[in-house]
């Protein structure tokens, strides 16, 4: 995959700069999130290599921590916070309505590789709640009703 | 430094950022700049002003008028009205919920939401700059550590802090005075202070606050307790769902280099230390202090036991220190301020303030920080502002999913350590839930559960199985499948959770589940025996009914999915229940209102 180079260039960069640091499999982890949008397998062993620790080391962090994902991600991805200050204002509605709407589970991406339907840890925008986020995009003081309009605009 | 007459003050915290704040300050500084303004006034970016309700947030000084909901399309008038012609926009400005007082004849510390508290961690959060050093300094900032490593020894600090009462914010509530005195006697070449800023419980939000609003105060506690302690290096491991907080960070951290506060030989004295920053990466249990350090370590962010503590053998096998964000924010008062002075807020056991976020069913959603010991209704009522839509207060849940419920009944209680754990809930970090009439107890506790199954890291029994076997039951009873012995289930499961479970999350975790079934035991009574649920909240056991209200319209029965309503024109129709799917759109869609839930 040509276009792939310049991503595994960057993931070695990473890790090049990461070298040495003690408890490196993490952030070099994250960096590989931000380049690839997931790490699979081929990526968690150049990291093993270039860390120093193995693969069943990496592919256990990997696993453990909700932020890292094997699989690609949708386009768009749609976090709908589940805090408690949001669950009680109804965001469990908001996140029904979406499963609804895209007709995918909580967890899954569209077939059509636009959207990642996530439900979130507090987002900490508890003055807003119900709080979605849809990319960087933050929508507060939701309804269900507001579901389909808002997916339209992607 | 340059004089200006006037500063807006915008928020610039999470929650005001998410409603749009960043937008503001681009339009008010191009719009100041318009009319030729740009030298006369100043835009700054703080961090949180508190009242998140009412964000975005504009604060005018030298007036203090606070403008409320602040939108893009404002930002004009208020440049023109008030900026340029003196003018307040009194349409803009904030009025109180409950008093209806109103920020243009009175000051912001006598509104409601203000008035009942006192700022210690949060003193310069919607006040400064937060990106900028300077600004911390003219607040006092960096004074106290100069005086620790110029005038104390790391023992006299180490005293001052214990004599001060300060105790954990992070919930536990330990003497963080104890804490030092235990690193500082352990022998070592290296130790490690840690700041433990994975706020996770849900609802919580005190330490992003004030990570956002006031970094330095942190960086500051940390090198003053890194010279208590014996530390020369310092990690902050913050949750990577805060990146307004980590940038302020970094660039904080930046600056005391800079400026010879972090690094070698501060104050020109021996004394070297820097610190460095540590994401997470989603996982709740990294919040517990050993599976914190397993995580800065690089690995899976799994609990130990203990023995041996951190401060004997911590952070890379060396003595540590860890504290949370909120304590910290109270250290470097206490060293400029003095002990006696701490201790004359709060109560005698819980020195102090504490910082709260309130959410839930409450007008004033945000940040507030209150005198340990004041009553629980205070923060409620006055400063929350009581419960919207002429609800009736429930319950409030404090510590989140390792705190419980407190019933109406209690609300006169004293909010301190102690009291808060007598009562079957916690301190916690600061997350106050508010639930009115329309919430299942049931249901919160089953939501806490879920919560805590999904972030158990699997590695003792306990916590992996039994908070499972906890959730099932309680899922069940939700579904309007309880069983006779059911709540016998959860209590004789809970005791041994608690008892067996390896770290404080499984010892914890049936907290939400023993609080609700001791204040609300009728509620699980209900759901169990007469399959009903009194906050008409779970789908299973709810019932449409249509009351006489109805006029025969015929639109519930068209609108019905499965059929389930009959009835002929201009007269009352009647729901089918064994038909009904609880769908809920007959409801939504009936004009008259004469569909109820039962």
């Amino acid at each position: 995959m040509p276009d792939n180079k310049e991503k595994y260039a960057q993931l070695q960069e990473a890790i090049a700069r990461h070298k040495g640091e003690r408890g490196a499999v993490m952030p070099v982890l994250q960096e590989a999130m931000n380049i690839f949008g997931y790490v699979p397998q081929d990526v968690q062993e150049m990291i093993a290599e270039g860390t120093g620790a193995t693969l069943s080391e990496v592919y256990g962090v990997s696993t453990f921590y909700s932020q890292f994902s094997l699989e690609p991600k949708g386009e768009h991805v749609i976090g709908v916070c589940l805090g408690t200050a949001c669950y009680v204002k109804g965001s469990q509605k908001v996140l029904d309505r979406l499963s609804e709407e895209l007709k995918i589970e909580v967890g899954r991406t569209t077939k059509d590789g636009k959207f990642t339907l996530n439900a979130t840890r507090c987002l900490g925008a508890c003055g807003l709640a119900p709080v979605m986020m849809i990319g960087d995009e933050v929508y507060g003081r939701l309804t269900p009703d507001q579901v389909p309009e808002i997916l339209a605009k992607y | 430094m340059d004089l200006y007459r006037a500063h807006v003050l915008v928020c610039g915290g999470t929650g005001c950022t998410s409603s749009g704040s960043a937008k503001l300050i681009e339009r008010f500084e191009e719009q100041i700049a318009a009319n030729g303004l740009d030298k006369e006034i100043k835009v700054v970016r703080t961090g949180c002003f508190g009242l998140c309700e009412a964000g975005p947030v504009v604060i005018i000084y030298p007036e203090g008028t606070f403008y409320s909901r602040v939108k893009v399309e404002d930002v004009d008038e208020i440049v023109t009205e008030h900026l340029l012609k003196g003018r307040k926009v009194q349409h803009l400005v904030y009025v109180d919920h409950k008093t209806h007082e109103s920020s243009v004849q009175k000051s912001l510390a006598e509104i409601g939401f203000y008035k009942k508290q006192h700022r210690v961690a949060l003193r310069n959060c919607g006040v400064i700059d937060p990106e900028n050093i300077d600004e911390y300094i003219a607040f006092d900032g960096y004074q106290a550590l100069g005086k620790a490593l110029t005038e104390m020894t790391p023992e006299q600090v180490i005293d001052e802090i214990l004599k001060s009462g300060l105790r954990g914010r992070g919930g536990a509530g330990f003497p963080t005075g104890k804490k030092w005195q235990f690193a500082r006697a352990s022998q070592a070449e290296h130790k490690y202070f840690v700041c433990n800023a994975d706020e996770g419980d849900p609802g919580a939000f005190m330490d992003r606050s004030l990570l956002e609003g006031d970094p330095h105060a942190i960086l500051e506690a940390m090198a003053i307790g890194g010279y208590a302690i014996g530390a020369d290096e310092g990690w902050i491991y913050v949750r990577a769902e805060y990146p307004i907080a980590v940038k302020r960070l970094e660039r904080a951290i930046e600056q005391a280099r800079e400026y010879g506060l972090l690094g070698k030989n501060i104050f020109g004295t021996d004394f070297s230390f820097d610190i460095h920053i540590r994401l997470g990466a989603g996982a709740f249990v990294c919040g517990e202090e050993t599976a914190l350090m397993a995580s800065i370590e690089g690995r899976r962010g799994e609990p130990r036991p203990k023995p041996p503590f951190p401060a004997v053998k911590g952070l890379f096998e060396s003595p540590t220190n860890i504290n949370n964000v909120e304590t910290l924010g109270n250290v470097a008062q206490i060293i400029l301020k003095g002990a006696d002075w701490f201790r004359s807020i709060g109560t005698e056991k819980s020195t102090g303030t504490k910082v709260f976020a309130l959410g839930g069913k409450i007008n004033n959603t945000g940040l507030v920080e209150v005198p340990m010991g004041v009553p629980l209704r205070t923060i409620i009522e006055d400063i929350g502002g009581g419960i919207p839509n002429g609800k009736k207060f429930k319950a409030v849940q404090t510590g989140g999913p390792s705190g419980g419920c407190i019933p109406a009944s209690l609300l006169d209680i004293p909010v301190e350590y102690d009291t808060l754990t007598s009562v079957g809930a916690m301190m916690g970090s600061g997350g106050m839930i508010v639930l009115d009439e329309d919430n299942c107890m049931v249901d919160i506790a089953r939501f806490f559960l879920d919560f805590t199954v999904d972030e158990s890291c699997g590695k003792c029994t306990p916590c992996r199985i039994g908070t499972r076997r906890m959730l099932e039951i309680l899922q069940r009873i939700t579904e309007g499948k309880g069983e006779e012995g059911d709540i016998e289930k959860l209590e004789n499961l809970a005791e041994n959770i608690k008892n067996s479970a390896l770290c404080g999350l499984g010892q914890t975790a049936p907290n939400p589940v023993l609080s609700t079934i001791k204040f609300f035991r009728d509620e699980y009574e209900a759901h169990i025996k007469e399959k009903r649920c009194p906050a008409h909240h779970c789908q299973a056991l709810l019932n449409y009914v249509i009351t006489d209200k109805c006029r025969g319209c015929t639109l519930c029965a068209r609108k019905c999915p499965v059929q389930a309503i009959t009835g002929t024109v201009k007269e009352k129709h009647v729901i089918d229940t064994a038909k009904c799917i609880k769908c809920g759109q007959c409801m939504a869609n009936c004009k008259f209102g004469a569909i109820i839930k039962d």
